[in-house]
């Protein structure tokens, strides 16, 4: 382990301006002083699939959230049991007229109001299950929601075989995303790391972490596949292509749901990954997904 | 009690009415004209990729009767309330005559009692509307794939369009529809598959007035919109275009996909 150089009197490290402009460079364990080694960290094909996923993912999402607010509510089975989703989105009309969204998952009533159930389009209040500025198009419009959906849905399974292909190709799956055993192994050690925001330094930080390995390859190699095979499911034509979708999944309203979790698996992965982003070095890793161009800090884990 | 009624009435509206009210948006909302046509473009893929898995012949998954659902869910037009309807419903649809022409070398004109006499499928499927949800319900009715050969179909033809009793909109806005009746169409490989029936008992009764009375079509690998209520008059022919919006259908003329397998 080496131990950083003596800080130099010349860098306006001290000041408060200086502090932030560092963690916005190097994020939030790094110490200004310290020698940077620049590092080429992701070839190209990795920035462009990263970049395209950015934009199909989030036009996936919210043209997605429009489909299902054609009909907001979610089932377990074959069918829809109408009395009793598991999740469901609606609205009450209240005494003055104005609208209450209620989310009742299982036993339990939520006041969603504004945000699920009930809110408000150009001003108008309207029943709709997730609000106007989380869908493609904003107001409701079930035929152009589709629309987008399924042209995303195949840049989306275009930009994944062209992903995998390559990874698997170049060693990027064997070298940084395939799990290995002293990941598990090594698990609680690099929580405790992430919890003190204490990201690796020097060599260690060539490689994907294990925590960062095994999200990465859950998201891409586990839950993707899912959402385009549970996708997949809901269309009858493919149900009558293949039997075996909709019996691996419970049926087609089960495909539907685990869709649905699919999907917010996805929103949960993003704000992690965006807080670990600017956590860790907001411009250097925005840098290293632009130009590969990534600059490590010397040490070990700090 | 009565408040909650009102509650729960409009709380089933506002499910129910959400596909309705999605409709209705399409003229409000703008974006730029060359959106609509490129995000089009992925329906031609779709279908080709779909109709390669599925072959021609492929089956919708059939269920059992533990899987029927107890009340099959109603959409769309419940009631068509034409008088010529309440006319036809009230003779119980004994003059109803579903009339098959165009490219056809015999035009037919079938009544229901003369439907009813020809051989039968019965299925057990799930409907699936475009809205998201399924429901399972057993259904009897006189194949089209022999409704077609009957009429003999002319080498030219491609698809396969139902026009249908319900009236979709209100021009004199006295609340009640009385204009652009519902239509749909299919092509040859859809419409003659063995699923595609023309359907009179849903779970072993004539079909409710809700469900289409007297027939209405079963095409199982598709969408709930594909599958016509009330039908009248069934046309064989070789392109959709000079057909109502030309899209195919009353959905598709208002910008949804004509194929109907996803």
């Amino acid at each position: 382990m080496t131990i950083a150089s003596e800080p130099a009197n010349d860098h306006a490290s001290g000041s408060v301006g200086g502090r932030l402009l560092n963690f916005l460079k190097y994020g939030a364990n790094s110490d200004p002083d310290a020698p940077k080694v620049p590092f080429y960290r992701h070839p190209v094909f990795v920035r462009v699939t990263h970049w395209t996923n950015v934009v199909v993912l989030t036009v996936m999402l919210m043209s997605g959230l429009q489909i299902f607010n054609a009909h907001s509510a979610l089932y377990w089975g074959a069918q829809s049991d109408f009395e009793h989703p598991w999740i469901s989105m609606t609205a009450q009309q209240n005494d003055d007229g104005s609208l209450k969204g209620v989310t009742k998952i299982g036993p339990w009533h939520f006041d969603t109001t504004g945000w699920l159930g009930a809110s408000k389009v150009d001003g108008q209040w309207a029943v709709r299950g997730f609000p106007a500025w989380a869908t493609i198009p904003g107001p409701q419009w079930l035929a152009m929601g589709r629309l987008w959906h399924f042209f995303f849905a195949w840049l989306f399974v275009a930009n994944g075989v062209i992903f995998a292909s390559l990874a698997v190709y170049s060693g990027h799956f064997r070298r940084d995303l395939k799990p290995r055993g002293s990941d598990i192994t090594g698990l609680p050690t690099e929580i405790v790391h992430h919890a003190k925001l204490q990201f690796p330094k020097g060599e260690a930080a060539k490689a994907y972490n294990p925590l960062q390995r095994l999200t990465y390859f859950t998201v891409i190699f586990v839950i993707a596949p899912l959402i385009v095979l549970t996708g997949l499911t809901m269309s009858p034509t493919m149900d009558a292509a293949f039997p075996f979708l909709p019996w691996i999944f419970g049926g087609r309203q089960s495909a539907r749901t685990i869709h649905f979790l699919c999907a917010f698996s996805f929103v949960l992965f993003f704000v992690v990954h965006i807080v670990m982003v600017v956590l860790s070095g907001t411009w250097n890793n925005i840098r290293s997904m632009i130009t590969g161009r990534y600059e490590i800090e010397e040490g070990g884990h700090a | 009690m009565r408040e909650g009624a009102t509650r729960r009435g409009f709380l089933m509206r506002g499910l129910a009415g959400i596909g309705t009210l999605a409709l209705a948006g399409c003229d409000a909302v703008s974006q730029p004209a060359w959106v609509d046509p490129l995000l089009r473009s992925a329906e031609a893929l779709t279908k080709r990729v779909q109709r390669l898995f599925a072959g021609d012949h492929a089956l919708a998954q059939e269920f059992t009767k533990a899987d029927i659902a107890p009340s099959f869910r109603a959409n769309g037009t419940l009631d068509p309330g034409t008088a010529e309807y309440r006319a036809h419903a009230q003779k119980n649809f004994a003059d109803w005559n579903v009339t098959v022409g165009g490219l056809v070398q015999h035009p037919l004109s079938l009544s229901i009692a003369q439907l009813r006499k020809m051989p039968s499928r019965t299925q057990i499927t799930r409907h699936d509307c475009v809205e998201g949800w399924s429901c399972i319900g057993e259904w009897t009715g006189t194949p089209m794939a022999q409704i077609l050969a009957l009429a003999g179909v002319k080498p030219n033809a491609k698809y396969v369009v139902f026009y249908c009793a319900d009236p979709m909109s209100d021009s004199d806005g006295d609340g009640v529809n009385d204009s652009d009746f519902y239509y749909e169409s299919l092509d040859l490989v859809e419409a003659t598959h063995p699923q595609t029936i023309l359907a009179y008992n849903l779970n072993g009764q004539p079909l409710a007035i809700e469900h289409g009375a007297p027939v209405r079509i079963r095409a199982e690998r598709q969408l709930g919109y594909k599958q016509p209520k009330y039908v009248k008059d069934i046309v064989v022919v070789d392109s959709l275009e000079k057909i109502g919006g030309g899209k195919g259908g009353y959905w598709e003329d208002q910008g949804y996909n004509w194929w109907g397998g996803i």
